[in-house]
């Protein structure tokens, strides 16, 4: 009786210190929230008011005035780098988890490799290629090179979930005679449900956040993503934080829906290939 | 595993005609599995590089970049990056803002990890929240960084004050830049840290710690003679991937500081960065030249990190 009275003690004491570890880590958030919301006189307040006592929307309106077109660009180049990210780390997941091809650890390696090359070094090259193509600041262009960034991650992750299919499975589809793509189609990508969501997830949100490629292809474009925009935001009137920083937490949105929806699906996503057990 | 295709050779070997030519379409299908990934990493991987290096062996003016009949330069350009003043000086910052962000986000992750390793009220949604800085986006952080930090109006000058400490020019003295940009990309690394490290913990059976209780063992024996060295595997992963990530960081700094001032944060990524795209005039033969040496560096610790990984299962 007297150590149970004890532990929940000692963990409520931890959960004292998580609540505070967690507001100093996100205080920041905190405070664009904050900023969000202050009125443009109150901004150069000293000292800065630490609540928004009389929150005002209007760096709100300012944002959605501004930046609607930018946030609708966003959320279709995320889309679009989805779809490209699933059509081609899907099979090649399945090819190298099921089907021994030649060249797997060629294929490793490069996959590896891929994920060391800086963004600078693929917008330098993306930029040159795109030149002649015509393709630069166009969304599809963007498209194309922010997938860059999910698909190395995207065939190493359905590669490891598809090994993990039991081989019963797949086996009792053969015999049924169902062909390599029916199988693929009909048993292997339902089981992989998950961790197509855990991919889709991830690719869209580097896409939505993505920067370099987007202030390199898309720099004179008129039709930019919302990073670009809360950067020409930035640089065009300094003085108004309180609309840059609302547009900063709309932005924050698809992350946040993120978290509250698709909590484990991140969990899993960060750690897969890291982590070996 | 080698062992399992051995005899499966084998077996395809000693098979009659139509196992071999089954065996033969089964490769097809694995390569028409494959091709989109194929053809993929050739146009949007292999292509873009090797443009890059083509970039950095020629004197690309914006007009020959168009025209494309750049002359052939040889390593020109890596000698004259090489002798140029702003590499020590990036490469030296490259070192600082790596270094010092990979270990505080490491060690501060390790921290967090250890604390949340055992459940108690509310470690679900703690340890969810402190995902938020990892996804939201690069702009969103350093642009609110930017305001934390803020000379006149910044919070952060605002409390130092309270204790009597002046106005520092956080992001505007060449003094602190860097330190400025590295305290933001360590609040940035924290949570991938945190995420990986914890799932390492997991692990780690939790017998041993028991075992080691009974034998009296307090909590700072524990983690000296069991976390930390059952978990160096997952740390050298967690080290490494920081460092590949840290080494290509361009979006906080250049949204934070832009480099400066006067190169104070000009890491090699910038540099590379400002040369190709930071200025009205795109220089991108030596932008190229640095962006290859980066790779080569990324490619080194690479490679370092599969040695550490042999000698630990030898």
């Amino acid at each position: 009786m007297k150590t149970r009275h004890v532990k929940t003690a000692r963990s409520g004491w931890k959960t004292a210190l998580g609540v505070v570890l967690a507001g100093v880590m996100l205080f920041p958030v905190y405070w664009m929230v904050n900023v969000s919301l202050t009125k443009t006189r109150d901004l150069r307040a000293d000292p800065p008011h630490w609540f928004p006592w009389n929150p005002t929307f209007e760096g709100y309106a300012d944002a959605l005035g501004q930046q609607l077109p930018a946030l609708a660009t966003s959320l279709f180049i995320g889309l679009g780098t989805v779809v490209v990210t699933l059509v081609v780390s899907l099979p090649a997941g399945f090819a190298l988890a099921r089907l021994r091809p030649r060249g797997t650890r060629l294929l490793d390696f490069l996959l590896l490799a891929a994920q060391m090359i800086p963004a600078v070094v693929m917008a330098m090259g993306f930029y040159a290629v795109y030149l002649r193509l015509g393709l630069l600041n166009t969304v599809w262009g963007l498209i194309v090179a922010d997938s860059t960034l999910a698909v190395p991650f995207g065939v190493l992750l359905f590669r490891a979930f598809m090994a993990g299919i039991p081989a019963e499975v797949l086996a009792a589809a053969q015999i049924d005679g169902a062909s390599t793509w029916r199988a693929f189609r009909s048993i292997v990508l339902p089981l992989s449900r998950n961790s197509v969501i855990t991919v889709s997830l991830f690719a869209f949100l580097w896409a939505w956040s993505d920067f370099i490629f987007a202030s390199t292809l898309n720099r004179s474009s008129d039709v930019i993503p919302i990073t670009l925009g809360i950067f020409r935001y930035i640089g065009n009137n300094t003085t108004q934080w309180n609309s840059i920083m609302a547009t900063a937490v709309i932005a924050s949105l698809p992350a946040a829906v993120l978290l509250v929806l698709a909590q484990r699906y991140i969990a899993a996503g960060v750690t897969a290939g890291a982590v070996k057990d | 595993m080698i062992s399992q295709s051995h005899t499966r050779t084998g077996a395809v070997r000693g098979a009659a005609h139509a196992a071999s030519r089954g065996r033969r379409t089964g490769r097809w299908t694995a390569a028409a599995f494959l091709a989109p990934l194929i053809v993929y990493l050739l146009v949007f991987y292999a292509y873009p590089l090797y443009r890059n290096i083509d970039l950095s062996l020629h004197d690309y003016t914006p007009r020959a970049f168009i025209q494309g009949d750049a002359e052939f330069t040889g390593l020109d350009n890596y000698r004259a990056i090489l002798s140029d003043d702003t590499f020590l000086r990036a490469l030296r910052n490259t070192a600082v803002f790596t270094l010092a962000s990979i270990a505080a986000q490491y060690a501060i992750g390790l921290a967090l990890a250890v604390f949340f390793h055992r459940n108690f009220r509310l470690s679900g949604v703690l340890r969810a929240l402190f995902l938020v800085p990892w996804l939201l986006p690069l702009i969103v952080s350093a642009s609110t960084w930017s305001w934390l930090l803020n000379s006149d109006n910044g919070i952060v000058n605002a409390a130092l004050q309270a204790f009597g400490i002046g106005q520092i020019n956080w992001l505007t003295s060449p003094g602190t830049s860097l330190l400025a940009v590295t305290i933001a990309n360590i609040w940035l690394g924290v949570p991938f840290n945190l995420v990986i490290l914890y799932a390492g913990l997991q692990n780690i059976p939790s017998d041993l710690y028991e075992a080691a209780g009974l034998d009296g063992a307090g909590p700072w024996q524990r983690f000296t003679r069991i976390t930390f060295p059952l978990l160096r595997p997952v740390s050298l992963i967690t080290l490494l991937l920081g460092l590949i990530y840290t080494l290509k960081v361009v979006d906080i700094i250049w949204i934070m500081t832009r480099g400066g001032p006067a190169d104070a944060s000009t890491t090699l990524a910038i540099w590379s960065y400002r040369e190709a795209f930071g200025t009205g005039q795109p220089d991108f033969s030596p932008a190229a030249a640095v962006g290859n040496l980066l790779i080569l560096i990324a490619f080194v610790a690479g490679l370092a990190h599969v040695r550490l990984q042999r000698e630990e299962t030898a």
